[in-house]
Order: structure tokens, then sequence, then C-alpha cells
């Protein structure tokens, strides 16, 4: 099978006086459906490598692939449609919009694809809404909701365009440790139920030992790969 | 676009405190541009309608100074589809005899109908007084005139031509047209009796005077007169080649007027360019998280696009709003003692139209620079930076 995600020699510089190098020739390579964990040290290059896996930031030196497209040197706006209809987001500090309800958050990706609000979009909203355990609150402006919720909505919303790819950094961060249980749970449901492949960084290695690979990464080199399938 | 609308939108009422504050700036800055405009503008027509409402604008007359001019119904017919007002007259200097002594006086024979049109004079006539009869030997005397000789309503006096011809006269009222020297030395009669006065002929005037619409066309009104007319006989005096002073004080004043309300609408400008440029730094968690999920340059863009034109349009509305009431209120208390008001105010549709154009354009003009800082955001710093 091909993989969904392909990494060759990428290298992240920052800086053009004082360099900084945060990725060193990395190459990786992951499998459609597959549910992966990154684990590494703070300031290892890990949210580097997931920001460049995601297209929001480029690399300095290599070639990325994502869905067999060559995505490093395409340009920002074709960037944007790729993560819009390929790409899902889930970040530690969940980035809703606070202007906008949990209901219109989830929405918000399928707004910017374009395409009309119908019937059959408005159940898909709501049944994901279910599936996150958020039906009660969506209605409630995305500011007025607790952490827990609010990251269920950011889920709800990573989901909605059907995304092939879920990119998540350290989604359960600021979480207690039974809503951090609750939210993997949910992901892993997702994974297998919608076949969709996730990409998650954690510094939780209870958490990593349950993914179906762990990447470790240590001073921007890929330290250890471990993988269960 | 619609979602650009859309956001917008959100991003105005969900921050109404920063919303009304901009909607404010915008409405105060754009009043005072439409109360500056509409007082000097009022101030202009009420200048202009004392200096030129109650005289000629152009004026057709013999080359030849002081003499009158044959066939002047012709021209008169020719005209009539050019100028909606225009009356012939016939005058002349002549004297009255009021008991031992002789006064000057300038006598100005009219056809009252139309020249009541210019001049206006049943307004003019004071009380106890009446317009002359046409065909009789009534007249209309200045106030002023009347005043200096001790002349009274239904007195009869004798006229006397420079050619030496004594004609009787019956005043029948006396009038006030607001200027001295008329009042001081006009005394108006129907053509008929100017015309016995001075002995002429029944085709002869010796000016056509008249009206137009727009006083400020009269030089290039006269000039198509001349040539449509093309009597080498006749010369076309225009009110502007006789009142330059007063041109030139008029254009001043506009020019002035102009300039005020363009320093208002540049500081409306910069007011909410630098509101929006802050909200973009506001919102720039938003547009970043926007972007990371897939909108567009453009879309990101047209935001605070839109932004910056739905505040020109509130602010415009408001503007006009505030703008009317300031009027008002300045048409309600700055009165003249006679109850007055000290500038008269005329309330110009089409410029308040303007005005709310002009804040809907230059608060969209004012958002570029917002929108050009949103579009160049990337969402890394803001996924980086949190």
């Amino acid at each position: 099978m091909d993989n969904i995600i392909n990494l060759s020699k990428v290298s992240k510089i920052y800086g053009t006086a004082v360099k900084t190098q945060v990725l060193y020739d990395v190459d990786l390579a992951i499998k459609p459906k597959s549910f992966n964990g990154i684990i590494g040290a703070s300031g290892s290059g890990k949210s580097t490598l997931l920001n460049i896996v995601g297209t929001l930031d480029r690399p300095t030196f290599g070639e990325v692939e994502i869905n067999g497209i060559r995505t490093d040197q395409m340009k920002k706006n074709d960037l944007a449609k790729l993560r819009n209809e390929t790409i899902g987001f889930i970040f530690q500090f969940h980035y809703l919009l606070p202007e906008f309800t949990a209901f219109e958050n989830v929405l918000m990706p399928h707004f910017i694809k374009g395409q009309k609000f119908d019937k059959r979009m408005n159940d898909r909203a709501h049944e994901l809404m279910e599936l996150v355990g958020l039906s009660k609150v969506k209605n409630n402006l995305a500011g007025n909701m607790s952490g827990g919720q609010q990251q269920r909505t950011a889920i709800a919303r990573a989901l909605i365009n059907n995304p092939r790819i879920i990119l998540a950094d350290e989604p359960t961060g600021n979480l207690d440790s039974e809503t951090t249980e609750v939210i993997y749970d949910l992901l892993r449901d997702i994974n297998k139920k919608l076949e969709t492949t996730f990409v998650i960084i954690t510094h939780d290695r209870r958490i990593a030992e349950k993914t179906d690979r762990i990447i470790e990464i240590k001073d921007g080199r890929i330290y250890n790969d471990f993988s269960r399938i | 676009m619609k979602l650009a609308f859309r956001i917008a939108l959100r991003f105005l009422s969900s921050n109404k405190g920063q919303t009304f504050l901009i909607t404010l700036g915008i409405a105060i800055g754009i009043s005072v541009q439409i109360f500056i405009g509409s007082l000097i503008e009022g101030l202009q027509i009420s200048l202009l309608d004392t200096t030129i409402g109650r005289s000629s604008h152009i004026t057709i007359a013999a080359s030849e100074k002081n003499e009158p001019f044959n066939d002047y119904e012709a021209v008169l017919n020719q005209l009539s589809n050019q100028v909606e007002k225009m009356t012939p007259t016939l005058t002349g200097g002549a004297f009255i005899k009021t008991d031992d002594k002789t006064n000057q006086i300038l006598l100005r024979g009219f056809d009252l109908a139309s020249a009541d049109q210019i001049y206006r004079f049943s307004e003019a006539v004071l009380e106890g007084g009446r317009l002359p009869a046409p065909g009789t030997n009534e007249v209309l005397m200045g106030v002023t005139l009347s005043e200096d000789y001790n002349i009274e309503i239904g007195d009869a006096l004798k006229i006397l031509s420079p050619a030496g011809q004594l004609t009787e006269i019956k005043v029948v009222g006396f009038f006030d047209l607001e200027v001295a020297a008329i009042n001081a030395s006009w005394v108006v009669s129907g053509l008929d009796l100017s015309r016995t006065v001075f002995d002429f002929d029944e085709n002869q005037v010796t000016a056509l005077e008249s009206q137009i619409e727009e006083p400020f066309d009269s030089d290039l009104i006269a000039t198509q007169m001349q040539t449509d007319v093309n009597r080498e006989d006749l010369r076309f005096d225009d009110w502007k080649a006789q009142n330059e002073a007063l041109l030139s004080g008029l254009s001043g004043q506009s020019t002035s007027s102009l300039m005020i309300q363009v320093f208002v609408v540049i500081s409306v400008v910069l007011g909410i360019a630098s509101v929006l440029a802050i909200s973009v730094l506001q919102k720039s968690r938003q547009i970043g998280i926007l972007k990371a999920m897939g909108i567009n340059d453009r879309t990101s863009s047209l935001v605070f696009l839109f932004q910056g034109f739905l505040l020109g349009i509130l602010g415009g509305l408001l503007g006009i709003l505030f703008g009317l009431g300031l009027l008002v209120v300045f048409s309600k208390f700055a009165l003249n003692p006679d109850g007055t008001p000290v500038v008269p105010i005329f309330i110009n549709y089409r410029f308040m139209m303007l005005s709310g154009l002009i804040a809907v354009v230059s608060s969209t003009f004012a958002s570029i620079i917002p929108a050009l800082k949103s579009r160049k955001l990337s969402p890394i710093e803001v996924i980086k930076n949190g």
C-alpha cells in the first residue's frame, strides 16, 4: 500500500543571521489508516515535523509528499486548499474561533471549502457533535465552554471535511487525565470507524503506548521507530 | 466571499464596544463634513440670492449706451424657449417735481407681470400700496425716495423728461427692495407710461432683462443668445462680468470649505485604518487558525475589507443623521434678532448621499492596509507563538 505521508531527507533551519537547525535529514513514511504517536523532549523538533507534514511550515531542504502530491514547492493558496480537504488539525490550545458557536466552529472547514450548507451537512455536523458528546452545548460560543468541550469541538471540526489525515499536537496537553483517556479512546474509535490516518504528538508515554507506531524524535532526528503493525 | 462577509460581520458584532466607537468616529467626521458643506452652501445660496436674486442675470441692450433698440418683441419671442424669466424695460433718467423742488430719479418702465418674476415687486410693496395698473399713469416709488421728499400714497406729481416733457403721475405704493441705491432712486411704472415720458416708439425698449436657472452659466448662455439673435446693434451683458469681486469671494469660500472637508475625511480614514490595523493584531489568532484550516489569502484579506465597508455604511448612515441633526439645531438656535436663521440651511440630498458614499469608499480604502496585513499573516506564526 502507498504511504499517505512521505518525508524524504527533510531538514529545517530557522533564522538567517543566527542559524538554528531543528530537523536533520528526516525520512518518514506513514501508512494510510494507521494511528501514529510522536514522542520526544521539548525542543526535539517534533512540532516542527508535524507542522511540515501539515504544510503549515516548509522544509529548508528535502521533499514532502501528502496523499501522493509533492507539497514543499506548492503555492500558498494551493496548500490552503490541500489542508482544507485532506488534513484535519487538532492543536493543544484548541484554537477555536471565540466569535462563533461550537456548531459553527465545527462547520468552518466546510464553509471554507465553499460548498453549500444543506440538510446532509447539517446532519453530519450534528452526528459528529454527538460522536464527540457535545450535542448539548453546540450553540454555546466557543469561549463559553470547558477545556474538554473545546477540545472535543476541535476534534469534530477536524473531521467535518472527511480528511484522510488528522494531525494532533498534544491534543490533551492541558486536560486532566480522565478527560485525556476519554479523548484518546475517541480518537482511536474514529480511526477505526472512519479509517482516518492519525499522527499525534504526545508527552504521555502511557498514551503513546496505545498507538500502532511510536516514533521518537531526539535532537531533530528519528531516534526510535517502533511499530506494532 | 460570502464566508468573508460572514466572518467580518461576526468579528464586528462580537466586539460591539469597539465597533460602536469606530462607527461613532466615522459618523462624527461625516456629520462635520455634511454640516460644514451645507453651511457654506447655504451661505453662498443666500449671498447669491441677496446679491443677484432681484436683478437681471443677462441684460440685452442697445450697443450704444442709453439708447433704445427696435423690434424687441422679435428678440423676446426668439429667446422665450431659452430663458424662463425675461422682461422688457424702458428705463431712463428723469426728474420729479415736488412743490418747488426738482429731483433726479430713474424711471423704470416695466411690463409689470413679467418683471414681477424677477424683481418680486408684489412682495416688496409696503403696506397700503399696490402695483400700478397697466396703461395708466400710476407708479411705485422707492421707500427712501418717498421719505426724502415727503411723498405719500395717492400724491399726484409731475415727471420731467430730459427732453423737457412734463407728464403727470400718481403714486400708488412704495417698495423696499433692500438695496439703498434702488430704494432712493427708482420710480417704477408700466411700459406705456415710460414710453410716453421718454417719447419712444411702440416697438422700442432700452433693455430686455432676464433671469436664468443656473446663474453661474450666465456668461455661456449670454454668448449663446448673442449667436442666436445675431444682431449687431445689441450687446449682451451678464452679471458675472460685472461682479468679479463677489465671484472670487465665493470661489475662495468654496475652496476653503472643500479643504476643511478633505482634511476631515483624511482624519476619518487615518482613524479607521489605525483601529482596523490594531484589530488585525487582535484577530491574528483567528486569522491564523482560519488559514491553517484552509482559508485562502484573498478571503482572509476580504474579511478586513468587508469590515471597513460595513463600518463605512454604518458610520455613513449615522453621520448623515448626525449631520441633519446638527443642521436642524443650528437653524433653530443660531437666529438673527428677527427670528430668521443666521445662515439659512439648504438641505442638499445629493451632497448628503455623496458624503455617505465618501464614508463607505474611504473606510473601505482605509481597510486596505489591514487587509494586506491579514493576507501576509502566516498560520505558523500563530501556531508557534500561541
